[in-house]
């Protein structure tokens, strides 16, 4: 009986009369080392050469979607915690924006808090970047660097912590302000922690990203180029790995990442070509170097310019009812693994949205893999697939 | 570019495609013929004056059994031009098909399978319309907003 139900929900794509004598179908997952959550490959193969993959996901589908139409606005805002759960800030920060827009309340946002946001979003980005450089080592073998990105990951989740009480799910950025002002002693605590995150930084440039090992496994494969990935709708470190300076912090300008200085760093084809599994990895890198100069900024406006003051309350713009008009709305933000966009349809007279539709980096991501794998080895496709750093709790969301 | 603009190119080429415009929403929206979606698409995509090279959500509506209808929701965008438009369909209910843009825009793939399986929305000429987050021998579709879930799947109780 447990046979026949597995093939009767899951079934494959690829039959065995579809195959050629020499194809067989494995089935990678649905756990595996280089999926962050539950993933299963359906992967044919000739030999060790990849013919083709599908993906089969929704094992994790927490019906986000469902619940944010029969819930308020910021009742929802923990459920978007748990989409990219190595990300939350910056996705409770993208629902929180769209909701603030639709408001009307976006320019009023004090600029303390806007200080704040960005400070902990970044924060949150190098966390999820280390996750990403870290596993993405451990997937092709080396798993002294991912030791040591968890160890530093540690440090800011840690710092996440005090400021909102929770480890990894925070529910710290709300409608109009945030849960609570930084706690004191956050800003010179980030001003330590990224002098003690630079050297480490390096270190891993010099075990990881420049070693020779790692480049032999990861120049040159899955090699996306740019057009192919615009239109699989991808962007974020995958579209700037293949060589378009495309962000949306730059582009869209919102918060106040305008009055920052920082760059963006793309892929180059410094070891092989542009776009491939090498070059996604270390914009990722770079990212985490610009998300530092990003900190550090921010700290000095904070302890400056917008420093906290007796009279400062987080919570005075938060809107007692949120009843946005009725409208259709699309919004968007540059999250650490690409745009996360929300619609959102609301009528003028509920507190919840008639529709509300995430559009998610991974998704978008995860559908290229069939193209960019296809006559690659069987080795090497744990090596693209551990390069897109998908997360599967936004796949399926 | 402009949203009039835009719509007057529209309006040149496919003078049939347009049966509205709502100005309240963001990015501003047109409300497009059912029929020709897919040519408008294609058009949009291809002129140089345009170059929605990128689509960057598609989402999947139900009205309720009161209106009776069914709504898709193309999000564009330019990267050359850092443009947005907003195309809206709406459908028949009872009977939700619409031709697939996946030939376009490669994401519109999944976006339309989800589509499918989340609203039970059908897409003509779509490579491989599939439940894409649900097993596929589930029975009925989740976003519907007279959807009840069954008691059982498999013998395994749902509803707790």
């Amino acid at each position: 009986m447990a046979e026949s139900f597995l093939i009767k929900s899951e079934p494959l794509k690829y039959k065995e009369s579809d195959l050629k004598t020499e194809e067989m179908i494995i089935n990678l997952g649905p756990q595996h080392p280089s999926t962050h959550g539950v993933l299963r490959l359906e992967v044919v193969t000739d030999g060790e050469i990849v013919v083709d993959v599908v993906p089969h996901m929704g094992y994790l589908h927490r019906c986000f979607e469902k619940h944010a139409e029969s819930l308020a606005f910021n009742q929802t805002i923990p459920y978007t915690d748990r989409m990219d759960y190595v990300a939350a800030m910056n996705n409770e920060w993208a629902f929180v924006m769209g909701v603030e827009q639709m408001l009307g309340i976006d320019k009023e946002i004090p600029k303390r808090i806007e200080y704040i946001r960005v400070l902990v979003a970044e924060l949150n980005r190098i966390a999820s970047h280390f996750i990403a450089i870290g596993t993405f080592g451990m997937d092709i073998g080396a798993i002294t660097p991912f030791l040591w990105m968890m160890r530093d990951r540690e440090h800011i989740l840690r710092m996440l912590e005090w400021a909102s009480g929770a480890r990894m799910l925070y529910n710290y950025i709300w409608v109009g302000g945030l849960f609570y002002d930084l706690p004191v002693g956050f800003e010179e605590r980030a001003k330590e922690f990224v002098d003690y995150l630079k050297p480490k930084l390096k270190d891993s440039e010099t075990l990881l990203v420049n070693n020779k090992i790692f480049i032999e496994r990861t120049a040159s494969i899955g090699v996306l180029p740019a057009d192919l990935a615009i239109n699989y709708g991808i962007n974020g470190p995958m579209l700037r790995g293949s060589g378009l300076k495309f962000d949306l912090r730059k582009i869209d300008g919102y918060s106040v990442y305008p009055e920052i200085d920082f760059d963006i760093p793309v892929g180059t084809g410094k070891v092989g070509t542009v776009g491939d599994c090498w070059d996604r990895n270390w914009v990722r890198y770079e990212e985490c170097w610009q998300s530092i100069k990003i900190i550090e900024q921010c700290v000095e406006k904070l302890l400056g310019e917008h420093k906290r003051t007796k009279e400062f309350d987080p919570r005075a713009l938060v809107p007692k009812k949120i009843r946005p008009k009725a409208q259709d709305f699309y919004v968007r933000a540059e999250n650490p693994k690409g745009e996360l966009g929300f619609f959102f349809r609301t009528d003028g007279r509920a507190d919840q949205p008639l529709r509300c539709k995430a559009r998610s980096p991974s998704f978008s991501n995860l559908s290229v893999i069939a193209d960019i794998s296809k006559g690659c080895m069987l080795a090497d496709l744990f090596a693209i697939l551990g390069s897109m750093d998908l997360n599967m709790g936004e796949v399926d969301r | 570019m402009q949203f009039e603009e835009i719509k007057s190119l529209i309006e040149k080429e496919l003078p049939e495609a347009i049966l509205g415009e709502d100005l309240d929403s963001t990015p501003t929206t047109l409300i497009i013929k059912p029929d020709s979606i897919y040519q408008l698409c294609s058009f949009l995509h291809l002129n140089e004056n345009t170059y929605f090279d990128s689509l960057s959500c598609l989402t999947g509506l139900d009205n309720g059994e009161e209106k009776n209808s069914m709504e898709v929701i193309y999000n564009l965008y330019s990267i050359p031009f850092d443009m947005h438009l907003m195309l809206r369909v709406v459908l028949d209910r009872n009977n939700p098909l619409i031709n697939s843009v996946s030939e376009i825009w490669k994401t519109a793939d999944w976006h339309e399978r989800e589509a499918y399986d989340l609203l039970g929305i059908y897409f003509n000429n779509h490579p491989d319309l599939r439940r894409i987050l649900l097993p596929n021998d589930w029975k009925g579709y989740p976003l519907r907003k007279d959807y009840v879930e069954p008691e059982k799947y498999h013998d395994v109780k749902v509803k707790y």
